[in-house]
């Protein structure tokens, strides 16, 4: 069996976050394992998805629906599209054990969407669970903590 | 500024038509004002929830009718709704959401004191004010003021600013049965808030909301583009059949549904501008059955009681003036009014007690995925709302039209089933608003001429 690098996963965390930047989605969906989430939680430190809202949980299903809905001719919200631009700090690894099969990067991260005369930052800690699907090192998990997810936001509309 | 509305009810009962309403009640300062002042003082407007505050000690606080308000469970297991103001010079007492402040509140300024219902506990330093008429004053008489009124209502306070008024029994009449039948829903007749609220700011009126809750005529369109493609993703895969629907799909895919879908849910209003879509059936009627939820209600009430609560499906019950909530998904949204083109919108969630967790996971998942600053769904109502405030500003056209399914003869005073697609439960709202609005204005001149 392939093992990743410690580089390997740091280089991803990077792919990712610049296909958002550049609107690849498409191959953006690419990037995930088949049982896979996108999660960006409501409360301060949440430890469960399920028993209290979340801003983001979403399954495979759920990212083809953004995406395939950006690209709709009647999706209001997104007429002018929006754009972002992610500004990422080194990640670091925090846990890489082959036998296990863990493999989890924290990275902090600066974000910042716009759309018309908008236009608003965000800090976020992101943490990426990885796994390996046929040689290929694939997302189990993103995790992306808001720094301000208490705070009242307008839309929201791309991926963190 | 030369007032245009203010001491002239008038001018402001002129705003409201049977059908159509001027678009001042959206986009003017003064009218937001007088509805701070008028109708939101005068109706009985939600705080909270008892389970935001279930020890003694424990507050929670919030904004009602633009002003700072503070929930407080006292020693005596009572919930009491004070103004946030201290007395002396008018620091908030409670500057974050929640907590617990122990046996008595402490102002953070000069340290008066006061207890959990509101009572002035003691000033240090006291000596000063002696011989100086201070007992006689507001600072020494008050404490932290208590509201108007205060109504638990099966664990939903709501509170009437003003001393005197309409009751609460008179005010929400035959509506409550909604509310009843979102915590009948628990096998125990018991709800709790789970996590915190979505928190959503909206640079619109806060009535675009309120009016949105039962338009009917908008799911189909506003949001084909994220139902629609939920709808057309799903066709798409193969499937046979062990395939199970997922909970996703069950949620959003009924916002495609087609007009006469929601002509036939149907409308119902009752008086002082309450009303709920969803009479026959609703978006929330074809959700999968929770495995051994059936079983612990009819335990609980008994079979043909249990069934009789589970066959609501009411959609959304709007509670004039500013909550909706979803019985079947126990669902809470404030539309707390901020500025006349700000309202920011919380979006509680409720456990039912001693029902199956995956209730709540479904509840959850209609919260975020509907409701969220970061929902497909809400980005487009947002993106209307928003539109229409900019909208707004065009001083050829003034009026906003509410004409679906009016009747000339309409008597918005009973209560009424009508079809879906009817816009009389926002006719209703406005007729609220106006009554209640300038009702208020005509007491404050009378008392005035009194003086």
């Amino acid at each position: 069996m392939t093992l990743p690098t410690r580089d390997d996963l740091i280089d991803l965390v990077y792919h990712e976050a610049q296909l958002i930047d550049e609107g690849r989605f498409d191959e953006w969906l690419e990037l995930w394992g088949a049982d896979s989430y996108y999660w960006m939680p409501l409360d301060y430190q949440q430890d469960n998805p399920k028993n209290m809202t979340s801003l983001m949980y979403e399954d495979a299903f759920l990212r083809k629906l953004r995406v395939e809905r950006l690209k709709g001719l009647r999706t209001f919200s997104q007429k002018p599209k929006s754009r972002c631009s992610h500004v990422l700090n080194r990640p670091s690894i925090e846990a890489f054990d082959p036998k296990a099969g863990q493999f989890i990067t924290r990275t902090a991260v600066h974000y910042v969407e716009t759309r018309l005369d908008d236009q608003f930052l965000l800090a976020a800690t992101v943490h990426h669970h990885f796994e390996m699907v046929e040689d290929e090192l694939k997302i189990k998990l993103k995790r992306v903590d808001l720094l301000n997810c208490d705070a009242a936001f307008g839309n929201i509309q791309l991926f963190i | 500024m030369t007032m245009k509305y203010k001491d002239n009810p008038q001018a402001v009962a002129d705003l409201v038509r049977p059908a159509e309403v001027h678009r001042d009640l959206y986009i003017d300062d003064e009218v937001f004002d007088l509805e701070m002042k008028h109708l939101f003082a005068s109706t009985w407007v939600y705080v909270g929830h008892e389970s935001q505050v279930p020890n003694a000690g424990d507050y929670f606080a919030t904004d009602v009718a633009a002003q700072p308000i503070l929930l407080a469970r006292h020693t005596d297991g009572e919930v009491y709704v004070l103004h946030n103001r201290c007395p002396h010079k008018g620091t908030k007492i409670v500057i974050d959401r929640s907590g617990n402040t122990g046996k008595f509140f402490r102002c953070p300024y000069h340290a008066w004191s006061f207890r959990t219902n509101g009572k002035l506990l003691a000033i240090p330093l006291k000596k000063g004010y002696k011989d100086t008429g201070f007992e006689q004053s507001e600072a020494g008489q008050s404490g932290l003021p208590p509201v108007g009124a205060v109504k638990n209502y099966r664990g939903f306070i709501f509170v009437r600013m003003k001393q005197e008024g309409i009751s609460f029994e008179d005010f929400f009449g035959g509506s409550l049965s909604s509310l009843d039948n979102m915590v009948d829903r628990s096998p125990v007749g018991k709800l709790e808030v789970a996590g915190p609220p979505l928190r959503y700011m909206h640079h619109c009126n806060w009535k675009m909301l309120v009016d949105n809750q039962t338009d009917t005529c908008h799911p189909m369109v506003a949001h084909e583009s994220s139902a629609g493609t939920a709808v057309q993703i799903w066709e798409s895969i193969e499937k046979d059949e062990n395939t199970k629907t997922p909970m996703a799909m069950e949620v959003i895919a009924p916002f495609m549904s087609p007009y006469e879908f929601f002509e036939d849910m149907g409308i119902r209003t009752w008086p002082n501008g309450h009303g709920h879509t969803g009479v026959h059936h609703s978006i929330h009627s074809d959700y999968s059955a929770i495995p051994g939820y059936l079983e612990m209600m009819v335990e609980a009430y008994g079979e043909e009681r249990a069934k009789a609560i589970l066959g609501e499906n009411r959609h959304n019950t709007v509670y004039f003036p500013n909550i909706m909530i979803k019985g079947p998904i126990q669902q809470l949204r404030v539309f707390i009014p901020l500025a006349a083109n700000k309202t920011l919108v919380e979006s509680y969630i409720f456990r039912l007690v001693d029902a199956p967790d995956m209730l709540l996971e479904r509840t959850a998942m209609y919260n975020r995925l509907i409701n969220a600053p970061t929902s497909i769904v809400g980005h487009d109502d947002l993106e209307m709302y928003e539109r229409a405030q900019e909208g707004l500003q065009s001083q050829e056209l003034e009026w906003v039209n509410v004409q679906r399914l009016y009747d000339a003869d309409e008597d918005l005073e009973v209560e009424a089933v009508e079809n879906g697609t009817t816009e009389r439960q926002m006719r209703n709202q406005f007729h609220a608003w106006k009554k209640f609005t300038v009702e208020s204005m005509e007491a404050e001149a009378r008392d005035l001429t009194d003086a």
